[in-house]
Order: C-alpha cells, then structure tokens, then sequence
C-alpha cells in the first residue's frame, strides 16, 4: 500500500469516493423528502471528487480551498454534469444543489486537513483515510436506522393510493390538518387500541413487579450467601435464559389449552415473569457482586438480620440497578409478540403487539398497520430516550438478551 | 487442657446462611421449574407422540336435549354424539333433572332410569363416530303450558359423563415424529439455512457493533443523541420494525424499490423476501440491522474502561492509529468479544420472531425454530413439531457447553 503514501494519490482517491457517497446520501434524502427522482451520476462524482480530493490537498488557505470546491460543484451541479442528476422543481434542485456543495467543500478539506500533496507519513495517511471512513461510519449508520422509523411514521400519515402512485413521495399535505391523523383516530376509534395499549401497559406493569419480586431474593442469594450448589446455581440462570422461547411456547400452549388459561390475560400475566426472570436475575446478581459487603456486614453487627439487611441496606443502595432492571423487562413485556400471539385469540383481551399483527392483512390499509407500529413504538421510545442512561448501564451490567 | 483445633465442616452459622439462601430462592426454583422444566421434560414426552393439534382436546361425549313435538307425540330427545371419530369413549353416563308436569308414556330406552324427576341413564361404551337420538316418549300434566316445559326441559342442562384414553396420557409413543423430520432434504436445508443465518447474523453484528463503537468512542456534541439514537432498532417492538422493513421493501409500493428503480440500480422491482437466496440474505439483515446496537453497547462499555496509559505510551513510541487498533485496542476487546460471539450466536440460533414475521419462513428462510412453529401449527403435527425442538434443545446443549468452557475463563463465571 505504499503507493498510497502520496498526497496526489491518497487524496483523489478518498475525494472520489467521498464525494459519490455524498452524492448518494443528497439524492437520498432528497428523493425521500420530495418524491422527485434525484439520482447520484456515478462517473462524474468520482472525477469530480478526484479533483476536489487533489484541491484540498493543495497548500492554500482553508477558506478559499472550501470556496474553490463548493462553487465548482454547485456549478457543475447546476449546469447538469455535476454528481446529483434530478428533476424536481428549483427550490428543492438549489437546496440539493447548496447542500451538496457547501458539505463537500467543507468536509473534504477536514478530511485531508493537513494532508500534504507530497509524500506522506504513515500517520498523516491513516488519519486521513480513519477521518474518511468516520465520515462514512456517521453517515451511514444514521441512514439505515432513521430511514426505516422514518418510513414508518409517514407511511402512518399518507394515504395507501397516494403512496402506491409514488412511493417516494412522503411530503404531507399540510393543509389537511388533523385529517393527517386519521389512521390513528380510527384505530383507537374502531379498532380498540386504547384498550389493547392499556392491556399492554398493565401486563408490562405487573410482570415487572413479580419479576422483581422473585428475582430480588434469589439474586442475592446468588450472589452473597455461600451455600452448596452457589455456582451450579449461577450457571443454570445463564442456561435457562438460553432455552429458546419457541421451545417452551409448544408445551404451554398445550397445558394452557388443557387448563383453560389460553386467550386469558391471566394467563399471560403468569408466563409473562418467568420469561423476565432468568434476566433480572442474572442483571441483579452482577450487581448485587458489585456491591461492597462491609456495609452488610456493618449492618449484621449492629444487630439486623439478614432479611432487614437486604430491604434496609442492599435495596437502597441497589436503586439504580433496579431502575434499569425494571426499563429492561418492561421494554421486554412490552415489546413480546410470539407468546401473545399464540396465546390470546379473542380481540377483546389482545396486547398492543397482538394488536398490530392484527392489523397485518390485506383489507386493512397500509397506513393502519404503520400507525399501530407507531403507536407500538413511541411509549417504549419515550421511555427509553428519558432514562437512557440507565437503560445502557443497566443492559451493559449483565444482560446480552435479545 | 484441650489443644484448640480449627472446625471442621460446616458450623451452625454457615448452615443458618445455606438456609436461609434455599428459602430464597425457593420461589424463583419453584416458578422456573414449573414452567420451564416442566414444559422441557414434556417437549420430549410429546416427541414420541404421534398426536396432531386436534388431539388436544381429549375425545368427550357431546349431550344436546330438547323437547319435542306437540300433543300426545311429544318426546323429549338427547342427541348424544362422541366427539372423535377415532376413539372409543367408555362409561358414559347421563344425569338429566325433567322439569315437572311431564308423564312418560312409553318405554325408556335401554339402560335409563327416572327416578322422580331424576333421569339418569348408564349407556356403557360409545364407538368412535357414535352420533344417535334417544327419545323418550311423553306427555303434558294437565294444566301445563307447552312452552313453559320445553322451556325447562331445555334449560337445566343434561349432565354427562365419559372416560376416553387421551393421546397425551396413554403408553402409545413412536418414532415417527424424528422420522418424519429427518426425512428427506428439507431437514439440511432448513439446517444449511440456520446455520447460515446464525453464523452471518452473528458475525454481521459483531462487526457492525465494533465499527459503530469505534465511532462513538470520542466525546464529541452530539454524542449522547447519536449513542440514543443506534439503539433504536434494538429497543423498538420487533413487530413494529419486522411490518416497516417489509413495507419498505415491499415490490410494488415499497420505497426501496422505487429508489433503486430511479437510480437506475435495477430495472425492474426486485422481490426482497419473496424470492429465494435474496430472502435469506434479506431476513439476515434484518438481524444484522437489529442488533448490531447491542454489540455496539457493549464493545463501547468496554472500550471506554481501557486505560488511556497504553495509548500514551504507543503515541510515545510513534504507533500509528490502525497500529494502536490492531495491537493495542483488538486485543483488549478480545474478550468480551468473544462472549458476546457465543452469546449471540446462541440467541440468533434460537431467535423465531424476526423470520416469521418478515417471511413466515417462506422462499427459503425456514430456520429450525420456524420449523417447530411450522410443524405444530400450520401442518397441525404438534409431535412433529416437539420433535424439531427437542433438536434444537440438543444443539443447545452442545453449545452451552462450549460456552461454559469460554465464558468461564472470560467472566470468571
């Protein structure tokens, strides 16, 4: 690779490539805002790229290397040879357009920020190449998590007709007011998804409370008293938390049948913690480890009992563990489709998941199915954005479950 | 005087802590045991069932009395039937309360008794397909209104009674579940395409996760938001995604064909989960798409509690950045790395939802847990079906196995 060690080779090179993935990005963006075909030229990026590549290595003020790049692309780019061909109306071709040519200009040059066009050292090359593939990283991780949520909630907006004639169009009809909603209106109107969200949000509610309930005790069992089988123990929570829920979905959905307890919310509240529990746990116990035990100890000499140390001691101090605990197995119970699925039937008692999958057949309209995601989402969503910091702690603390 | 020795053994204290840990945990061993070993051990006993979706419910006489006719050709009539068409029931019996005002005028059929008003009947044992009419003939008491009887005749419920051998309890077992699930090619193909999803899935989003990592790794504005927002595909309802993605690329009105229609990417609209290899890859995405934020989570944990010593030191001695990377941070990640290999791999393996919910397991992306599902609901065959899970708890086993072997030396677990 030493030929890379070149300024006028390095250079081009992520130029080119740089400058088709912004390209690429613009038209993107641009098609999913405007529903116009905007379209990256493939050969004119690269040799456009390639010379802004070669322009930003060149030993200048930074200012005028930004200003040479920006107008040579927005002019090109106007012209018709530049690296975005479209067809829209000109508000949205200037914006593509300025866009394009501003973040070019600007980010090639923090690329190749101190890049000579000689010979380079390793390091200037490598910088340059990890500034790039940075860039790269941003932009395509942000792309493919927002472009699916976006596609959802403005699916849930539009009209079936109106996307099945373009199906990149998802401007919105400003003017129609709260008629924009109505998928939502009739779903909760005709299709009971208040009822089912309270479903959702009660079961979730109570799973978290009888989760904590059983794994509160057993995990400091686990993790603080010495008895005989402590490490068998810790390991078989590991191995139950694998045993796939498929698995155990065939035989409960047998004994729920026998027993009755099929299309239930009963029944579901029952099977709900112990899919919960193996994960609490195993959360709480790496926790309650961490925990010093001298506080106990101190706690033990002053007279407390075992049971009075947990609730007057460990449980104070285990508060922010048992926040994130309770996020993740609500998010869990949630989140759970296969077991509510199988089990309930009747419309009346579904959970919102239950709900949706409902909503996937071919007489229901788009929108309604994408407005029950939606509306799946959003709580969970909110929830998790307001106490994230306890959600990534809480899930880094022990827990890999998928 | 009495040399003092070390005790030996357990002392009443460490016995007292043992107990109180058993009592502990006791509730949570009684809860998993029930409903997970409990549905375990009878996952096998089922496998060597031959017993179908409509054997669950055990064979039962089925009883439907009315009142008929008018006059003196009035008759109360049971319709009694058994309920399978293949099974015998034995011991039937019915127990019936007539309503008063009712004479019997005729004979009772074979084996009935009234007694009062107490009609009781002992009918001994009905053929599988049993369906017939028993009627006793009768007539009304003076001054009692027809409607109002056949209103009580048909308003207290005949009571009724019968014993069949249901499949689930009886000694009848066979291999023809694992016959027929090994049988032919479909076995290896379902096998080739989980291994294939497992294998890619899991590696997909280990180096996602790492590549998204090595992102955020760096405080910058934005930051947090960004770290928020990489999660989103991990923390959202897999339905609600699962039904997006499939809209997104749905052939005729989904978004992404219609942009690579317009890019001039392809010329007609591609198929993305209807057509074989590309459904697979597609559903493999997916999984890639849905949980690389979860390796992302944990490699960024672990990167950020490295010491920054060792990359001043590198710096010193003139390392340059994918030096650092490769000789400093890999090794490091190692580790957790390797376990969040295991675990996923595990998980993948067992993962249903995604794939049943992108494709139902059609063209090509039937993996083994699809396989139980397939099996137990759509061809009805529950034995079959336990038959494919007790093939999955198998693999399962063989690698928990390996991973105890790792993860012991990994998390001192």
């Amino acid at each position: 690779m030493s030929f890379l060690r070149f300024g006028y080779v390095t250079g081009p090179i992520i130029g080119a490539l740089w400058l088709f993935i912004l390209a690429t990005t613009v038209s993107i963006t641009m098609s999913f805002a405007t529903g116009d075909p905007f379209r990256p030229a493939l050969i004119v990026s690269l040799i456009l790229g390639a010379v802004s590549g070669l322009l930003a290595a060149l030993e200048q003020e930074k200012r005028i290397k930004i200003a040479i790049i920006a107008v040579l692309v927005f002019a090109l780019t106007l012209v018709g040879f530049g690296p975005i061909v479209m067809e829209s109306n000109s508000v949205s071709e200037g914006v593509a357009a300025v866009g394009l040519a501003l973040v070019m200009g600007w980010s090639m040059n923090a690329i190749m920020n101190e890049v000579p066009l000689g010979p380079l050292t390793r390091h200037e090359m490598e910088e340059a190449w990890i500034r790039f593939l940075t860039g790269f990283g941003y932009i395509f991780f942000t792309a493919i998590v927002l472009i699916p949520f976006y596609v959802m909630v403005m699916t849930s907006l539009k009209s079936q007709s109106a996307l099945l004639q373009n199906p990149l169009d998802f401007s919105l009809e400003i003017d129609k007011g709260w008629a924009l909603f109505r998928s939502y209106h009739e779903l909760f109107r005709d299709f009971n998804f208040g009822t089912y969200m309270w479903t959702s949000f009660y079961v979730s509610v109570l799973t978290v409370f009888i989760t904590l309930a059983f794994s509160i005790p057993g995990a400091y069992a686990v993790a603080r008293l010495r008895f005989r089988g402590q490490k068998a123990f810790s390991r078989s929570i590991l191995l139950i938390y694998m045993v796939p829920m498929i698995v155990l979905a065939l035989p409960i959905y047998i004994a729920f049948s026998v027993t009755g307890l099929r299309n239930t919310v009963i029944g579901i509240i029952l099977i709900y913690p112990v899919t919960t529990i193996p994960v609490a746990l195993y959360m709480l116990q790496g926790y309650f480890r961490g925990l010093p035990a001298e506080v106990e100890e101190a706690g033990l000499m002053d007279g407390l009992n075992r049971l009075q140390v947990i609730w007057k001691i460990t449980l104070p101090l285990a508060l922010p563990a048992l926040a994130s605990v309770s996020l993740y197995v609500f998010m869990i119970a949630w989140n759970e489709f296969l077991l509510a699925f199988m089990l309930l039937d009747d419309p009346s008692k579904f959970t919102l998941t239950r709900g949706v999958a409902m909503l996937n057949s071919s007489e229901i309209p788009r929108e309604h199915l994408m407005a029950g995601a939606v509306i799946a989402t959003v709580p969970v969503m909110v929830l998790f954005l307001g106490l994230e910091k306890f959600m990534t702690k809480g899930l880094t603390a022990g827990s890999v479950k998928g | 005087m009495s040399v003092a020795i070390p005790p030996k053994g357990q002392g009443p204290l460490a016995k007292r802590e043992a107990r109180l840990a058993w009592s502990l945990l006791l509730p949570t061993i009684t809860i998993v045991s029930l409903v997970v070993i409990l549905p375990l051990l009878s996952i096998f006993w089922i496998s060597f069932k031959p017993i179908g979706l409509a054997d669950l419910r055990p064979p039962a006489p089925v009883l439907r009395e009315s009142l008929r006719g008018s006059g003196d050709q009035m008759r109360i009539e049971y319709r009694l039937r058994n309920s399978s068409q293949d099974v015998e029931i034995t011991d039937v019996t019915i127990r019936d309360a007539w309503p008063e005002g009712l004479i019997v005028t005729g004979d009772l059929p074979a084996g009935c008794v009234l007694d009062g008003r107490e009609f009781t009947c002992d009918l001994g044992t009905l053929e599988p397909g049993y369906n017939e009419r028993l009627s006793v003939p009768v007539m009304l008491a003076d001054g009692v209104d027809q409607d109002a009887a056949e209103d009580a005749a048909e308003g207290t419920e005949p009571e009724v009674r019968g014993e069949a051998d249901s499949i689930l309890t009886n000694s009848e077992f066979t291999l023809d579940n694992f016959a027929r699930v090994f049988d032919g090619d479909e076995f290896w193909t379902v096998m080739w395409v989980t291994l294939f999803y497992t294998v890619v899935g899991t590696i997909g989003a280990l180096l996602f996760g790492l590549f998204a990592a090595l992102l955020l790794n760096k405080s910058f504005r934005g930051q947090g938001i960004l770290r928020g927002l990489y999660l989103f595909p991990y923390v959202a309802p897999v339905i609600a995604v699962a039904f997006t993605w499939v809209n997104l690329f749905d052939p005729f009105s989904g978004s992404a064909n219609a942009l690579l229609l317009q890019m001039g990417v392809t010329n007609e609209a591609i198929n993305f989960f209807g057509q074989r290899p590309l459904a697979l890859i597609m559903v493999t995405v997916f999984e890639i798409w849905r949980y690389f934020p979860l390796s992302f989570l944990f490699i960024l944990a672990r990167m950020q509690s490295i010491d920054t010593d060792m990359y001043e030191a590198a710096d010193m001695d003139g390392a340059s950045p994918f030096q650092k990377f490769w000789y400093l941070s890999l090794p490091m990640l190692l580790g957790i790395l390797s376990v969040l290999f295991l675990l996923r791999f595990i998980w993948t393996f067992n993962k249903f939802d995604d794939i049943f919910l992108l494709t139902g397991g059609n063209a090509g992306t039937r993996t083994l847990t699809v396989n139980v599902y397939e099996q137990a609901f759509a061809i009805s065959n529950i034995g079959a079906g336990a038959a494919v899970a007790v093939i999955i708890f198998g693999c399962l086993l063989a690698f928990s196995f390996f991973f105890f072997r790792f993860i012991s030396r990994e998390e001192g677990l």
